[in-house]
């Protein structure tokens, strides 16, 4: 216990030089404000990748209705600050209760089902929550809502980011998150050792759609603008290809992925013919290469993990 | 096998850092040409548009530069994607302004993609011209109502084709009452309605009748009859064109054979098949552009056009296309590369014409421009008029 707390301990301090060095180039202007958005981006994404893949990952319940949550964190968190002129801290706490209460609710019946049919419905959640939000004036309808102030900062962003990620790793060392693991390796068996199956389930659902709605209120904040075109399926599939591409049930698989495909999407903005077909081409050869993800369901170890946060740092040297 | 996917491997990677390195040295600045961005949906769904965008701006360039560029200079395009999505814009902006320091830039067409990424070029203080943003957002700040300082657009917007409609109905055709039918799901045809309103009675008509309906509505023969009964000389329909094609085969059917007007929610090739062509004889609406248009600019940007792509340039192209030459025409004038003295040239503009007609800028940085009034006749479009504000 003594050990792992000092193993923390240090991980946080590796990340404080790591926001040290990253604000400091932004300060000196090294990175420019093109990849300060893009680092931001990354955060974000890291946020929803992890948080999905405490669903996915560690729970195994296949849930592609992200975007749907990150919709609901987004929406909130701007009301907000926009028409109620409540500040940035309360939207954060309000977008994340509200995304982790309709998570919660939209849980319990669903998280019955499993595999294909529980896929089919959270998708189905996903695009509710899209058409509904394109329908609703108070937000701005199709045109979404437009007049949020820049208030996510780097600074903000990135603690929020690391204190997600220190939850969900500590949550899978829990008690609950082992019974999650058990859920995922065999719900029958797990369910047979007395574990209460829906609840579990029915908690990292809670969480993870929580943790998006965080990211969300973190997106509309950062980009100004809250519009349904950014919630559509394809974001959630987005999300999940993150999640997949770094090996399902792996944290540090998640944030590399969320890295490589931000990065990819911002390098090749130039050549939009090309970033669909080597996004694409990308996922093809590791599913034939490495079907279980560039990670598998390994985490990189602890001296390596903070290298694998460190991609950040290392990015932003490569400019 | 696995030769092939470690082969597959090396390739995506290779192509991956290529585009790393490009992208590293993406910063440089070349002294001989000027560079100009635009930020399109070059992808996802209204690729349609900022693929007809990009074409456009390609030519316009190549044109001038062909003609010993401007003040010396070369005009380079750099495109980058937005993916159709309002945040992506915002990146898309960064990108153009801080990485490739272009001194303006054209694009999105997609309003909400305007708006979110305003707030980027504004702060850069870089010049930004919508084609086809016609929110009036997209020029001034919500919040404060000011004129964002560094926004422009060549479309006009929405409401003013209510106005340009009335015009039309009391100058060309002559009536002196009119009814009107809203599609009241939409802030589109309800604003096109309220300045038809006013500026018909404004010249001297009176308004018999007011009535809506929803999309998605099937039948209309119930409001038209009410319509009928107070007998309009003009009916004003300024919906989409699924409920509208509905609307006048009705109306028709009901023996109501005044002429039936709307604005360019109508413009589809469905119209024809959803009305019947000869019910559609005697309809006419309002738009931004007609390739028909007889100017002599018009003419050979249509006839390039065609060269180059080998198809007629639809209203994205032909606003696109007019963007770009005011970027130039505002560069010119500047003297300069300096991006805040572009944006001054640019709304020091008066008179200029394009494929679009002649464009001043008012001072909320919205064209004062003239719209076409297009007929349909056994079923095609044909241009009809063209009215000035």
């Amino acid at each position: 216990m003594n050990y792992l707390r000092k193993a923390d301990l240090k991980r946080i301090v590796a990340c404080a030089i790591l926001f040290a060095a990253v604000q400091g180039m932004m300060f000196a202007d090294i990175i420019g404000p093109f990849w300060e958005l893009n680092i931001v981006l990354i955060c974000i994404n890291i946020i929803l990748a992890v948080s999905l893949n405490l669903i996915n990952g560690y729970t195994g319940q296949f849930s592609i209705g992200h975007a749907g949550f990150l919709a609901v964190g987004a929406y909130t968190g701007a009301i907000m600050t926009v028409k109620l002129g409540f500040p940035f801290e309360v939207a954060l706490i309000v977008g994340t209760v509200a995304a982790g209460f309709l998570g919660f609710l939209i849980g319990l019946p669903t998280l019955r089902l499993n595999g294909d049919y529980l896929a089919i419905a959270t998708l189905g959640l996903g695009e509710i929550i899209r058409i509904c939000i394109l329908n609703i004036d108070y937000v701005g309808g199709a045109s979404g809502l437009m007049g949020i102030p820049r208030l996510t900062t780097f600074a903000w962003v990135f603690w929020i980011m690391i204190f997600i990620i220190f939850f969900i790793k500590n949550f899978k060392n829990s008690s609950y998150g082992r019974c999650c693991l058990a859920i995922r390796e065999n719900e029958i068996a797990a369910d047979t050792m007395g574990i209460d199956t829906t609840k579990y389930k029915v908690m990292a659902f809670t969480l993870g759609a929580a943790f998006a709605g965080t990211a969300g209120v973190l997106f509309a904040h950062y980009f100004y603008i809250a519009h349904p075109a950014s919630f559509t399926f394809m974001r959630s599939f987005d999300i999940l290809t993150m999640v997949v591409l770094g090996g399902l049930g792996s944290m540090t698989g998640s944030i590399t992925g969320a890295i490589l495909l931000t990065f990819i999407s911002a390098y090749l903005a130039e050549y939009p013919e090309w970033r669909m077909i080597i996004y694409s081409v990308t996922m093809i050869v590791l599913m034939l290469h490495r079907p279980q993800g560039l990670f598998g369901n390994k985490e990189l170890s602890m001296k390596m993990f903070g290298l694998g946060g460190g991609k950040d740092g290392r990015t932003a040297e490569s400019k | 096998m696995k030769r092939v996917s470690k082969v597959l491997t090396a390739l995506v990677l290779g192509t991956v850092l290529a585009g790393l390195a490009a992208g590293c040295g993406g910063g440089e600045k070349k002294a001989d040409t000027i560079k100009v961005g635009a930020n399109l949906e070059m992808t996802g769904g209204s690729a349609s548009y900022g693929i007809s965008s990009k074409n456009a701006i390609e030519l316009a360039f190549k044109e001038i530069n062909e003609k010993g560029g401007i003040n010396g200079k070369q005009l380079e395009l750099v495109v980058a994607d937005n993916k159709s999505e309002a945040a992506e814009a915002t990146n898309a902006m960064q990108k153009l302004v801080s990485q490739d320091n272009v001194v303006a830039v054209i694009g999105p067409n997609l309003s909400s993609s305007v708006i979110a990424a305003s707030a980027i070029n504004n702060s850069a203080k870089v010049l930004d011209i919508a084609p086809m943003a016609t929110n009036p957002y997209v020029t001034v700040d919500q919040a404060s109502g000011k004129t964002k300082d560094f926004n422009y657009r060549t479309c006009f917007i929405d409401p003013f084709q209510g106005t340009v409609m009335a015009k039309f109905a009391t100058a060309e055709l002559g009536v002196g009452n009119a009814a009107v039918l809203i599609d009241n799901s939409s802030d589109y045809a309800k604003g096109l309605a309220q300045f038809f309103k006013e500026n018909f009675v404004k010249e001297g008509g009176a308004v018999t009748a007011e009535e809506s309906y929803l999309q998605k509505d099937t039948d209309f023969k119930a409001t038209l009859t009410k319509i009928k009964a107070t007998n309009p000389d003009f009916l004003y329909v300024p919906g989409y064109y699924q409920e509208v094609g509905l609307i006048v085969k009705q109306a028709r059917e009901l023996g109501m054979n005044m002429p039936i007007a709307g604005g360019d929610g109508w413009d589809s090739a469905k119209m024809p098949e959803i009305a019947g062509a000869a019910a559609l004889n005697n309809t006419y609406f309002s738009s931004l552009y007609s390739p028909e248009d007889s100017s002599d600019i018009n003419k050979n940007f249509v006839a390039a056009y065609e060269k180059a792509y080998g198809q007629k340039p639809d209203v994205f192209a032909a606003l696109s296309y007019d963007s770009a030459l005011l970027v130039a025409e505002a560069i010119k004038n500047a003297g300069s590369t300096e991006p805040a003295k572009i944006s001054e040239a640019m709304a020091k503009i008066n008179g200029f014409s394009g494929v679009s007609g002649s464009v001043t800028f008012d001072d909320k940085h919205n064209p004062v421009k003239s719209a076409v009034i297009l007929e349909y006749k056994d079923g095609a479009q044909s241009l009809k008029t063209k009215i000035n504000p």
